[in-house]
């Protein structure tokens, strides 16, 4: 594998999109997967429950310090940013990011540092503009930039926004990104993908 | 790099990028390092991805590069350090947080609380003290709180400072009321505070039976026995070592059959004490001391 881990972020008509992605997945996709999708601060915890039944991979909602595992979808709790560390997860109640908690900015963020070059970053549907300073961080250490076509999103105001920050990114419609991202975590980067450099 | 017209909420680095990780974890060693053997304060084993993420929000708000250039301003300016703390301490929470959790605190724990004469709870990290007025309201409205005194405890003297001021914002109180009544309050939320200029004061009858003192759970150790320890929301801010660590001092600091309440995506699962507590209610992760 290219790639250790994928990040995804996702909000308004973000189910859809997700079930679509997540779908996409072959039965022994290894590389994990972990997923903001914003919602309200007293959501239950249905979301990885509805997720679970279109995937063989291991859908669960985090606690803090998990490990993160081969082959397992993390999806954000609600009320709770969650960040990446080497190997594991973590969880915090700091303020939410211009108002947002889960903010995919900052699991984006925190997943690039600790992975860098072997992170793919995904933006999703959403009508605002979390994910695109994630997603610009995510380039500057070296990682793949993947965001679905505005065109195709429910609400393209945050897949465009995205591309304003990062616009070498891959662009493709909903329906193209997972097959997209299980190729290029299995047999690298297209060519014409230039990794930012120190 | 261009300077950014908004704040970047520490998710931007100036010239952090591909290459420079190492040296950036470097620098961050050092500073903390420093701020250990300088103030006394240990953050040397924070979870980090969180503590980068403070510490770039807190570079970027004194108008610094450079993690280094923070060290430089902590280590000679203590009022920076002080905002540092701040940033660092500060355990943002809500009244009533979680509701479900004190629906099954009043059904599980209260029942058994009643059977004791006096009842000691320590609220670990109880910053600005939103959850003490809350556990307060509870008790009261359970007929508990006379029995009780509640420790109210945080590494920061400011927060406790305006924790005991009782006054906390007028635009959080719709949130709160709603919390509070799915937390199961009996009575009406508007009872428990006066609307004033400067914000919603407290009565004072919740703080009748509860003490603020400083209190560093890295570095000091236990000053009581406990029948429950709340620390919720508190340890996620740690790494698995000093979460364990800190887990040593709780267990310590229960009495048998003590009760452990921690925030609802925290565990006993990766601390050596696990199998010393029974699970009282596994979602809401109340514990109690079997052995």
């Amino acid at each position: 594998m290219f790639f250790d881990l994928i990040v995804v972020g996702a909000s308004w008509g973000g189910l859809d999109a997700l079930t679509v992605l997540v779908r996409g997945l072959p039965p022994d996709f290894a590389v994990p997967l972990v997923i903001v999708q914003h919602r309200g601060a007293d959501a239950e915890s249905l979301l990885s429950g509805l997720l679970q039944q279109w995937t063989a991979g291991k859908m669960l909602e985090p606690e803090d310090k998990d490990p993160i595992e081969p082959g397992h979808i993390y999806v954000a709790p609600a009320n709770y940013h969650l960040l990446v560390e080497t190997g594991h997860l973590s969880l915090t109640t700091e303020a939410p990011v211009r108002y947002s908690r889960p903010s995919i900015d900052v699991l984006f963020g925190s997943a690039a540092h600790a992975y860098g070059e072997r992170l793919i970053g995904v933006v999703l549907t959403g009508a605002n503009e979390d994910g695109s300073r994630g997603l610009q961080c995510v380039a500057e250490y070296g990682g793949y930039c993947v965001v679905q076509d505005p065109a195709t999103a429910v609400a393209p105001t945050m897949p465009a926004a995205a591309l304003r920050r990062v616009p070498h990114a891959a662009v493709l419609p909903l329906s193209g990104i997972a097959a997209h991202v299980v190729d290029v975590a299995k047999n690298g980067p297209p060519a014409e993908f230039t990794r930012a450099t120190a | 790099m261009a300077v950014s017209l908004t704040p970047r909420d520490g998710i931007e680095s100036p010239g952090a990028s591909l290459g420079r990780t190492e040296l950036e974890k470097l620098e961050i060693e050092l500073l903390l390092e420093g701020i250990f053997r300088h103030y006394g304060f240990d953050f040397r084993s924070y979870a980090y991805s969180s503590l980068r993420r403070r510490l770039w929000k807190r570079i970027e708000a004194e108008g610094l590069e450079s993690v280094s250039a923070l060290q430089n301003a902590v280590l000679h300016d203590p009022p920076v350090m002080e905002r540092l703390l701040r940033d660092l301490s500060v355990n943002v929470t809500a009244m009533f947080r979680d509701p479900s959790f004190y629906v099954a605190f009043r059904n599980q724990v209260v029942p058994l609380l009643r059977t004791y004469p006096f009842i000691r709870i320590w609220h670990a990290g109880c910053s600005t003290g939103e959850e003490v007025f809350s556990m307060a309201i509870l008790l009261t409205e359970e007929g508990l709180y006379d029995r009780c005194r509640i420790y109210a405890t945080d590494i920061n003297d400011i927060v406790l400072r305006q924790a005991k001021q009782r006054i906390f914002p007028l635009e959080r109180m719709q949130e709160y009321t709603d919390n509070y009544i799915k937390a199961g309050g009996k009575r009406s939320f508007s009872e428990y505070y006066t609307a004033m200029y400067e914000g919603a004061l407290f009565s004072p009858a919740l703080l009748k039976n509860a003490v603020f003192s400083q209190h560093n759970l890295v570095t000091d150790g236990s000053f009581a026995e406990f029948n429950v320890i709340l620390c919720r929301n508190v340890l996620i801010y740690f790494d698995k070592s000093l979460q364990g660590k800190v887990h040593g001092l709780f267990y310590d600091s229960l009495s048998t059959f003590g009760m452990l309440c921690l925030g609802s995506k925290e565990s006993l699962k990766f601390s050596r004490f696990e199998h010393c507590y029974e699970e009282l209610n596994r979602r809401e992760k109340i514990y109690r001391k079997v052995l």
